[in-house]
Formats: C-alpha cells, sequence, structure tokens
C-alpha cells in the first residue's frame, strides 16, 4: 500500500551521470569554451558501468561526465573570464567597424587575461602529483618549441615552450638524474629519475615541421596553455630544491668565459643568455655556495632481518646508481657538426663529461677541435680526412647505448664506418616467455662481466662453441621439465636462435627414452598431463573462459616470439651464406 | 561628325545588332545606307572551299569573316596590330601614353594669398572655456592620484612556489571518482632507427600492414633501419600523435578496469588424484566384431559372463565375455533399437525390441537348470478366466523360432524405441515416443502377460523411462524434464529440470537416490533427488550429443559415450552421509570408436561385477575397456 510510484531513471547510476550537451546547457558555454574548460581543468568523460541504465534505456553512443565534476565546474572564476573574452572580442570587433582606432588601442591593452595558477593548484595538490603527471607537457613543450615562429601558434608560446625545456634540461644536467635514452624513428626519447618519479619524454627531431590540416591547434593550444604553467612552476620548485637560481644564471666563472668572445655575434642580449643556457656547456648558478660535489651517505639504521637484506640492496642499488651518473667522468668528447648537438650535449653532461663543439655550430663550445686532451670525437660521416691518433672517433650511438647498459661499452663496435649494432630500446622488460634479442642477452652478459667471445674470428670454431652451450642449455631444461612440452621445444628454437647455429648437430639420446627408469619418468608425465586435462574438464564455466583466454594469451605471446626468433634465424642464416660466397669469391 | 563618331566602323549594313538568322531564309540580309538590299553570295562556302582557301590563300590568317555582310574582310596591318596589342592587354592607341607624370590639381605649396577673405573667428583666438574645465579635472585627477599612467603589461609569466604550503589531505571530493591518465606506452625495440632484423617487416607484413585500417594495424608505424643517425628523417606523423594524446586525454571516456592477474594453474579445481581412485577402465582390451552396421544397444547378463548386442543390421548377437566370441547369432525382423538382458540372475531372458515388437528371448547360455527354469516359467502361464483388452498382444513362440529362442513376442500399435526391465525381473517396460497419444510407455508383468498403460495423459515426448532399482519408482524422461513417479500411490512425485535441450539418455544409481541424464546438447546432468530438482552438477566433457550414460551396480563410477567417439569414465561417490555431497572426478577419457556417419559411441554399459566398460559404436564394434 501506499508511497509514491517510483519512476524509472531518477536514482541510481542514471542520476549521476550527465551527457555532453547537457553539460553545456548546464554551463551555457559554446563548445569550444566547454572543451577549453574540460582541458584546463582536467575534466574527462566517464565511462559508466551500466550504459544503458544511464542512458535511460537507450542504447545510443553518448558520451557521460559525471555530473559532480560538471557541479564542480559550474564555481570556476575561469568561466566568467571566458565570457568576458567574448564581450572583449566582440567590442574589439565594433570598434573596428567603426574605425574608432584609439578606442581599439583603448580595448587592446585592456584585454581580459587569466591565470591558471589555482587550477593548478586544485588539480595538483602536492608537488609529486604534479610531477607524476609532467610526461606529457614535456613531450608537448619540447614539441611546440621546435615550431617556426609562423602562424601556427603565439610566438610568445613557442619561445615560452623553449624556455621551459632548456630550464628542464638544465634541471636534468644539474641533479643528474637522466637514465635512459633511446632513439626511435620518431624522435629521441629520455627517461629521468626526478625525486623517484619516472618522467619520460619525447623529443622530435630537430626539422621543420610538416603541419598536417586535419589537426586543431588550437586544442593543443590550450593544453600548452596549461602545460607551460604547470610546467614553469615544477621547474620553480624543482630548481628550489637543488639551491639554484631561478629563473636560471650562469655560474659566473662559467658567464665571464663565455662572455668575451662571442658578444657580438648576437644582438640581442636576452636572446644570447638563452642561447647560453641552451648550449648546456656551462654549469648553474647556485643561492647558496656549496661544496662542488656533496656526499650524501645514507644513514645507517640499526635493523635486524629483512630489513638488512633490503638495505643492503637498497644501498647496491644506490652505488649503481651513483657510478651511472659518473659514467662519462674525466672524458672530454667533441662534437662533429652532423650530430645532434643539443641531445648529445645533454646526454654528455648529466653524465659528466666535458664536451664541446665547433664554434660555428653554436655557442658556449669551450674547447677546439685541436684539443690534444679531447678523448672521443662524435662523428656520424662515414670518413673524416685529419684523425688525431689519441681519440677515438665514434659513431653517436655509442653514447645511447652506454647510457643504456651503464657501462661504457666497447667502442670498436661503433667506429667510423663501421655497420652498428642494433639499438635496443632500454624500456622494454623481458618476461620469461617473451622474446629476447641476441643482442641483448650479450649486452646482459656483458654487464655481468663474462668475457665477450670474439665473433669475428675463426666462425666456424665458435659455433662449436656455441653447439655445446645449447647441448647444456637443453640438458638444464630437461631437468626441470614443465608439463607442455611444446612451449619448451620452442623455446629450445628460441635458443638455437640466439646462438648463432645453423648446422645439425649429431643427436644426444635422451636418458628417458632408453632406460626403464626414463620410461617410468614418462609414463608419470603423461599421467600428469591427463590428470591436468581432467581436471581442467571439471573447471566451472566461468573459471573456464578465464583460464582459456589466459593461456590464449601465453598461446599468442610465445607464438609471436617463435616468429621472431625464426626470422631472425633466416636472417642470419642469409647473411652467412652471403659471407660466405664472398669469402669463395675473394679465394 | 559621322565619321568622328565611328571612326573604325563602316556601316553597310544598316539593320543593326539584330541576330542574323533572322535572315536565314531570305536570299540578302539587311539593306545598305542606300537602302537597297544587300544580296548574299551566290554560293555559300563549304568546308572544302574553306580548307582549300587555308591552303593556298597566304592572307588567309588575317581574314575574318564579316556575319553582317557575309563577306570576308582582309585585316590590314594596322589592325593586325591592333589585335596583337589588345591581347596582350595594351591600350589600343600606340601613342597613348600610360605614364603620364601626375599633375596636381591643387599645388603642395602654401600661397601667400588666402582662398577666401573672410576673417577668422573670435574663438579661434580664444581658449575654450569646456576645453580647459576638462584639463583642470584631469590633472586635479593626477594630482590626487586618480588617474596613473598605464603600467606595461606583464608579457611573461610569473612562477613561484605554487606548493609552499601543500597539504595532502586537500584532495577534492571528485578526486574520488578520479582516473588519471594512463601514461603513454614505452617504445619497444621496433621503434628504434636501427632495430634488430628480426623487427623489420617483410615484404608480405608490409603490404599487409598497408592494406590494414589504421585502426586494426598491431604497429602504428612501419619499422624501419637507417644505417646512421644522420639518415634518420623526420617522423612525419608526430603532430598527429601529439594532437591524438591530446584528444585522449580531454576526449576519452575513462573507466578503471579491473585487471585479473591470477595464475592459471590456481584456476585449476584442486582433485583427488585418479590414480587414487582406481579401480577403473583404463585401457581397450576386446573388440567384438561381427555386426555390418552400427550396433544401437548392449546390455550384460546379471553374471557377467555373457554381452547381448542389437544392430541395424537386423541382427542380436551374443557374445561371450571374456573371449569376445560370437556365441549366438538371431536374425529378427527388422533394426534392432533396444536390447535389455533380465537382471534377474534366476532368469535366463534377453529383451529386444524391434520395429513395433518387443520379444522375449531366451539364448539358453550359461547355467542350464536357469534356461529350464526360464523355460517353465514361461509355459507355466496359465491365462486368467476373464480375458481383458489389452494394447499389446502376447504370443507364445513356438516350432523353429521356439527353437532359434524366442519365447514371446508382443505386438505393439506402434514402433518401440527403448525396453527397460525393472530390477525383480518380472517387470518390463517399452517406450513408444509419440507426441499426440497417452499411449507411450507401457508395463508389462511377464508372469502374468499382463501389459498396462500408466499413464492417461501425453506430458510430452517420451525419450527413455527407467525403473527404480529398489522402491516403486518410475522414471520418465521427456525431451527435458525428467518425471518420477510412484507406482503404488500413483502419482508424480517429483519434476526434475534438467536444464537440457533434449535428453537423450538416463541412468539410476544403484543407491536410488542419484540420476544422470545424457543430453544430445553435449551435457549430463547430475541429479542429487535428495537435494533439488535442478541439476547438482552439469558436466561438458563431451564436444557432441551424449548417446549413452550408464552407472556401475557396485562401484561408484558411470561412464557417458558420445558422437565424439570417446567415453568419458567418471568417478562418482555418493557418501551415505547426507551432508555430504557427491564427489564427481572425471577419471578417464576412452577412446576407440571411430565416428561413422557423425555418429560415434551409441551405448555404453558396465559390467555387473568387474570395473569394466562396454561401449557399442556407429562403427558396428562394440569394445570393452578394463
Amino acid at each position: 500500500m501506499g508511497g509514491l510510484q517510483k519512476k524509472k531513471y531518477e536514482r541510481g547510476s542514471a542520476t549521476n551521470y550527465i551527457t555532453r550537451n547537457k553539460a553545456r546547457k548546464k554551463l551555457q558555454l559554446s563548445l569550444a569554451d566547454f572543451r577549453r574548460l574540460c582541458i584546463l581543468k582536467g575534466i574527462y568523460p566517464h565511462e559508466p558501468k551500466h550504459k544503458k541504465k544511464v542512458n535511460k534505456g537507450s542504447t545510443a553512443p553518448r558520451t557521460f561526465y559525471l555530473l559532480k565534476d560538471i557541479r564542480f565546474l559550474l564555481h570556476e572564476p575561469i568561466v566568467r573570464k571566458f565570457r568576458e573574452y567574448k564581450v572583449f572580442v566582440r567590442k574589439l570587433r565594433k570598434a573596428y567597424g567603426k574605425a574608432e582606432w584609439t578606442g581599439v588601442e583603448r580595448l587592446r591593452d585592456n584585454k581580459p587575461g587569466y591565470k591558471l595558477d589555482h587550477i593548478i593548484k586544485e588539480r595538483y595538490p602536492t608537488f609529486i602529483d604534479a610531477l607524476r603527471d609532467i610526461d606529457d607537457a614535456l613531450s608537448m613543450c619540447f614539441l611546440f618549441s621546435t615550431f617556426a615562429r609562423t602562424g601556427k601558434c603565439h610566438v610568445q608560446t613557442i619561445t615560452l615552450c623553449r624556455r621551459l625545456t632548456v630550464e628542464w634540461m638544465n634541471y636534468v644536467v644539474a641533479s643528474r638524474s637522466l637514465q635512459k635514452v633511446f632513439i626511435s624513428i620518431k624522435g629521441i626519447y629520455y627517461q629521468a629519475d626526478v625525486l623517484g618519479q619516472l618522467i619520460t619524454w619525447l623529443v622530435p627531431y630537430q626539422f621543420a615541421h610538416d603541419h598536417p590540416t586535419d589537426v586543431d591547434y588550437r586544442v593543443m593550444a590550450t593544453f600548452t596553455e596549461m602545460y607551460t604553467t604547470l610546467f614553469g612552476f615544477i621547474n620553480f620548485r624543482l630548481y628550489q630544491t637543488l639551491n639554484l637560481v631561478y629563473p636560471p644564471k650562469l655560474d659566473s666563472k662559467a658567464e665571464s668565459e663565455l662572455k668575451a668572445e662571442h658578444e657580438e655575434d648576437y644582438a640581442m642580449d636576452s636572446e644570447s643568455y638563452l642561447e647560453k643556457l641552451s648550449a648546456l656547456s656551462a654549469s648553474l648558478a647556485r643561492v647558496v655556495a656549496t661544496a662542488e660535489e656533496e656526499e650524501n651517505q645514507l644513514d645507517q639504521f640499526p635493523a635486524d632481518g629483512e630489513d638488512i637484506e633490503n638495505m643492503e640492496a637498497r644501498e647496491k642499488e644506490q652505488k649503481e646508481q651513483e657510478d651511472q651518473n659518473r659514467l662519462f667522468e674525466g672524458l672530454k668528447f667533441f662534437l662533429n657538426r652532423e650530430v645532434p648537438r643539443e641531445s648529445l650535449a645533454f646526454i654528455l653532461r648529466c653524465f659528466g663529461a666535458e664536451v664541446s663543439w665547433d664554434k660555428s655550430l653554436c655557442i658556449g663550445g669551450t674547447y677546439d677541435v685541436t684539443d690534444e686532451t679531447i678523448t672521443h670525437q662524435i662523428v656520424d660521416r662515414p670518413d673524416i680526412d685529419k684523425q688525431y691518433i689519441n681519440r677515438y672517433y665514434i659513431q653517436p650511438q655509442w653514447v645511447f647505448d652506454s647510457v643504456n647498459a651503464k657501462m661504457c661499452l666497447p667502442v670498436e663496435d661503433y667506429f667510423l664506418g663501421v655497420t652498428l649494432p642494433p639499438h635496443l630500446s632500454p624500456f622494454v622488460e623481458e618476461k620469461d616467455g617473451d622474446y629476447v634479442p641476441p643482442e641483448k642477452l650479450k649486452l646482459m652478459a656483458l654487464q655481468r662481466g663474462e668475457k665477450h667471445v670474439q665473433e669475428e674470428e675463426e666462425e666456424e670454431d665458435e659455433d662449436e662453441d656455441d653447439d655445446d652451450d645449447e647441448e647444456e642449455d637443453n640438458d638444464e631444461e630437461d631437468e626441470d621439465l614443465t608439463e607442455e612440452k611444446n612451449l619448451k621445444k620452442m623455446e629450445d628454437q628460441r635458443s638455437q636462435g640466439k646462438t648463432l647455429a645453423v648446422k645439425v648437430t649429431p643427436g644426444k639420446v635422451k636418458p628417458w627414452e632408453t632406460g626403464s627408469v626414463g620410461n617410468k619418468v614418462r609414463l608419470e608425465q603423461e599421467e600428469k598431463a591427463e590428470e591436468k586435462r581432467l581436471a581442467i574438464m571439471m573447471m566451472k564455466k566461468k573459471e573456464k573462459y578465464l583460464y582459456d583466454k589466459i593461456m590464449f594469451g601465453k598461446k599468442r605471446t610465445t607464438r609471436e616470439a617463435n616468429k621472431l626468433a625464426a626470422k631472425r634465424k633466416a636472417h642470419e642464416d642469409t647473411s652467412k651464406a652471403e659471407k660466405k660466397q664472398k669469402k669463395a669469391k675473394k679465394k | 561628325i559621322e565619321q568622328g563618331q565611328r571612326p573604325f566602323s563602316d556601316i553597310r549594313n544598316t539593320v543593326g545588332n539584330v541576330p542574323m538568322e533572322w535572315y536565314q531564309d531570305y536570299p540578302h540580309i539587311g539593306y545598305n545606307l542606300d537602302g537597297k538590299k544587300i544580296f548574299k553570295p551566290i554560293r555559300n562556302k563549304d568546308e572544302l572551299d574553306e580548307f582549300l582557301d587555308k591552303m593556298e590563300n597566304p592572307d588567309y590568317w588575317r581574314t575574318v569573316h564579316d556575319k553582317t555582310t557575309a563577306s570576308d574582310i582582309r585585316l590590314t596591318d594596322e589592325q593586325v596590330d591592333l589585335v596583337h596589342r589588345l591581347q596582350k592587354g595594351q591600350f589600343g592607341d600606340v601613342n597613348f601614353n600610360e605614364y603620364e607624370p601626375s599633375v596636381d590639381f591643387f599645388t603642395n605649396e602654401v600661397m601667400i594669398h588666402p582662398v577666401t577673405n573672410r576673417p577668422q573667428d573670435k574663438r579661434s583666438f580664444i581658449p575654450s572655456l569646456i576645453e580647459k574645465e576638462k584639463v583642470s579635472k584631469l590633472v586635479h585627477a593626477i594630482k590626487m592620484g586618480w588617474i596613473k599612467p598605464r603600467k606595461p603589461k606583464e608579457t611573461t609569466p610569473q612562477y613561484y612556489d605554487l606548493w609552499a604550503k601543500e597539504d595532502p589531505n586537500a584532495i577534492l571530493g571528485r578526486h574520488k571518482m578520479h582516473v588519471p591518465a594512463p601514461k603513454m606506452r614505452l617504445p619497444g625495440h621496433e621503434e628504434s632507427y636501427n632495430p634488430p632484423p628480426e623487427y623489420l617487416l617483410t615484404e608480405e607484413e608490409r603490404l599487409v600492414w598497408e592494406q590494414q585500417d589504421a585502426e586494426d594495424r598491431k604497429l602504428p608505424f612501419l619499422p624501419q633501419k637507417h644505417s646512421c643517425l644522420r639518415a634518420v628523417p623526420a617522423f612525419s606523423r608526430f603532430i598527429h600523435e601529439r594532437f591524438e594524446r591530446c584528444l585522449d586525454l580531454y576526449l576519452c571516456p575513462r573507466q578503471r578496469k579491473m585487471r585479473v592477474n591470477v595464475n592459471p594453474e590456481d584456476l585449476i579445481p584442486k582433485l583427488p588424484k585418479p590414480k587414487d581412485l582406481q579401480p577403473f577402465p583404463t585401457t581397450m582390451s576386446l573388440v567384438y566384431r561381427g555386426h555390418t552396421s552400427l550396433v544401437r544397444s548392449i546390455s550384460a547378463s546379471p553374471t557377467g559372463q555373457w554381452l547381448v548386442s542389437g544392430s541395424d543390421d537386423f541382427t542380436v548377437r551374443f557374445w561371450e565375455v571374456n573371449t569376445g566370441r560370437c556365441m549366438k547369432t538371431l536374425e529378427v525382423g527388422g533394426a534392432v533399437k533396444s536390447v535389455a538382458w533380465n537382471p534377474n540372475p534366476a532368469v535366463c531372458l534377453v529383451a529386444v525390441c524391434f520395429e513395433s515388437t518387443v520379444l522375449l528371448l531366451n539364448p539358453s547360455l550359461g547355467d542350464r537348470l536357469v534356461v529350464s527354469s526360464t523355460d517353465q516359467l514361461i509355459t507355466s502361464y496359465e491365462p486368467p478366466e476373464e480375458d481383458k483388452e489389452q494394447a499389446v498382444t502376447w504370443a507364445l513362440s513356438e516350432g523353429p523360432e521356439h527353437n532359434k529362442g524366442h519365447r514371446l513376442t508382443l505386438t505393439h500399435p506402434k514402433a518401440v524405441k527403448q525396453v527397460v526391465w525393472h530390477g525383480k525381473g518380472d517387470y518390463l517396460s517399452s517406450v513408444m515416443p509419440d507426441n499426440s497419444s497417452n499411449l507411450q510407455v507401457l508395463i508389462h508383468q511377464v508372469s502374468k502377460r499382463r501389459t498396462q498403460n500408466p499413464f492417461r495423459k501425453s506430458k510430452g515426448l517420451v525419450q527413455c523411462v527407467s525403473f527404480h532399482p529398489l522402491r516403486p519408482y518410475f522414471f520418465v524422461a521427456t525431451q527435458r524434464y525428467v518425471r518420477i513417479y510412484n507406482l503404488i500411490k500413483q502419482e508424480l512425485t517429483k519434476k526434475l529440470m534438467t536444464n537440457c535441450k533434449w535428453i537423450s539418455s538416463m541412468a539410476i544409481h544403484p543407491g536410488g537416490d542419484n540420476l544422470i541424464c545424457g543430453s544430445y546438447d553435449c551435457r549430463l546432468a547430475w541429479f542429487d533427488l535428495d537435494l533439488s530438482t535442478k541439476p547438482y552438477k552439469m558436466l561438458r566433457h563431451h564436444k557432441k550429443a551424449l548417446r549413452g550414460v550408464a552407472f556401475h551396480r557396485n562401484y561408484p563410477l558411470f561412464a557417458s559415450g558420445a558422437d565424439d567417439g570417446s567415453v568419458i569414465v567418471c568417478h562418482g561417490m555418493v557418501y551415505n552421509d547426507l551432508l555430504q555431497n557427491p564427489l564427481i572426478v572425471p577419471v578417464k577419457v576412452l577412446k576407440g570408436h571411430q565416428i561413422t556417419h557423425d555418429l560415434g559411441v551409441l551405448d555404453v554399459t558396465f559390467h555387473p561385477t568387474q570395473p569394466w566398460v562396454f561401449s557399442s559404436g556407429a562403427d558396428a564394434t562394440i569394445r570393452l575397456f578394463t
């Protein structure tokens, strides 16, 4: 009895969501302004759990915002600024139409602007939150800083982006927090560990952009507006943590050195200062003059049991980290003019090397080619005329690979005109079952300190060696036979792939195939497999589905890994055959 | 004057600017200045004339046709010149100078003499009062500091320590639902400018990649190898990718998804090892060959020494179990649908059904005493005084048929599909599936040669029936339900929902409290009758339709045969303790039957004493698994 009839869609999830159009109407904003507001405030649509319920029974594709989010936007002071700007545009248009030039000027002077500080603070209540989200900001600013100053966006934005990125790079150099670098076909990836946060960013190659027509630059500009604000505050804070002066100033020592030579080449002082900063060759001025390197030892705490292990592990890690930071310390590099100066100078300086370049290339070179103390010269051309004996001429990939390997790799593979070894991504972490390229295995062996097998001399010998290795491998694997025979077989194939073996080795008789003992083992194994099969039959439908899905995924990864291994093997076969042919021809 | 007005036109035709077609049908095309008709030339030029003219006349290029006078005019040199000039966009007049020095209308120098002689106004000499007022107001305002000079605008943004007073607890309400954007995927080896060779696409892969839609591609780019860093070009889709990321950040609906991170091994249920559940049949030991068509039904004698099989080749064969020898072959008049050996060890009778006949045979196998006592039992029948009308006619076999073993023939009104004995061996039930009538199931009493129709109403197509092994219950399986009737009280006690589409077979646990149902939709349903009318467990072990199910009489085993040619033996332990649910563990998948015409195993039955299972298949064989 009694009570009002419950109506549908008046409670529950239907009331928690709002469609975009309704939200826009509620906020009384145009679509463009709504978009801008969403970008700045970081509001995004949500995918409701029960879409049909939220959509009031309809299954039409709609995007839903959380009603709370939209209510939260209602009180945003920046909405008023948007409206003011709209009014300003209207007034300006009117003044233009009436040719009231003084009016135009006055309006221009009073152009309404807005600040995003409060939004940043609101979106990122703590500094770490902000730092965690800076990846996209970095990539975007690096992209914008490479734009030409024509039309696509405001020149101020471009210069601001450039300034911020230079500040960031200087910070990374000063804090020595760069971890990994990777040359991809898109650009150069960097990963830095800033205050415990792994930050990855992508820098495009220094080319003029072919601006696509199907990209809305207004959206990008709005993002950049937000990102530059965020980025600036983060830079400020980061500089503060290192006791550096913000905006960055060059060290007084470095400044005096630089001043003498190049002053007359640059028209504007401010511009040349940014150039000098972006040269990354000098260290930055500090608020409080401190000792050059302060050693901060971890305090020893009395601990027991596992804590000690943890502590040791941590200490070890830190030591490794420090070692990596001093990777290039004491080395003197010279960059030839054809190598990407900025990225190389950045990386080398991050790891403590001294670096210089040709005077005509950029401001800030500290020594000349003729300097006898140069240890490495980075060259990216097939040959060079005048070579000094007491330095290595290497290709730029050496720097990147060395950083990723956390050790100075042997320079022989990177000499001038040498076919470079493949450049591997440092971001890939192989789980077991994944395909590991043989180069990575070699590198890992090198890192462990094993002696690098001389490859080039006497291939035959090496082949045999490898075969032995392989057999050993097989034995090991036999010992811990898994129930999935196929998988194992595939792995074997892969291990064949990694060693350069091509020829057929005499088959070794497996112990369990001959004796009755072995027979027992096999029987046992078969029994186990059957047991498993029977148990799988008894699984519940839901679990079975999940299990099948997982197994399908596993199988797919192995399949892909096998495919890669097979491809590698085929490639090696062909290259070897080619080599042999060449040899035969020579004879 | 006329010449001055029209310096270039020489009007020969006075008709004016009218379409000349109007004169198409006339010999003339207008009038000259004197008002005389202008006649058309006698003969119009045709194409050939035109061509000859073109070829021969050196002035052809400068000849134009005047439509108004229908005559050709040869342009003079001056006229040709004019045409050239006009074509070039120049002025027609040769002598016209377009760059004439401009002459100001008024001189820019101030003359000493005024243009007008009017004296200047007084107001131009004395300072304006209104202006003075305005200026003094401004001056006052400036003095008072009300007006300040405009500050130059700050263009560079000011940064400061925004998080100087950071409060980690100042997380707004909306952040509860906040789903942080996932980070960009980190690049793999294939994105390297110099990847290992296996990551490069082969020619076919590249073609496939190019033909795929952008959404379907596994890699959004083509891996490329460059010999040196200098050779790496700009990535053409860089801005696109950045832009797409932006779009994802503000347009893409976000949802928190729980990823299951389970070890697949943990999902597999822990079951007791089959080894601990022995004995059960594991290997195929004997194949009984002899039938030439599919073997529909088999049944083992209660002693376990003999096996009877009925096949579509119109024969019933008797086999010795241990040797696989065919002891006897009986030709019957139709494809045998079902055979059933009397479960009473004191009686040696086999029920065989084909077409609309149920035949009771005495195979004369085994103990002589039993055989003769069985014959005696049948002959000792005395017909009752009052003959009741029965649905079935009972006929005693005599003569050669008797010698072949036939004892009684029950002629049914319709085709019989199944016969089944009651545990005591006196009652026999036969099934005549027919959706429309109530005459689907009959129960016969052999000793009294009586037949009853237990049901008044049809409840659907009956698939199979069975007697309860201990109590007077009767199980009837229709397409989707199993009904249990109490034969004494003559009422329905239970109706089991099988959740199957079409039941094929049914078997009852010797304890009588559990039941299994095989169905054509690959499922086997286990019912615990004490528990519920819904299946206690649904087993989907087979890939194809189940044809036969069976329980072992002594051991906790049951088997199911299906069209995929396999027999699956399961351990089905039923505990006397009512609190403990039955334990079902599949223990063995037995394979051996070939699949013929999409049919595999048609019937399974257990040996009455040993843990052996017989299966008959569509490949005309019977197999024994021990």
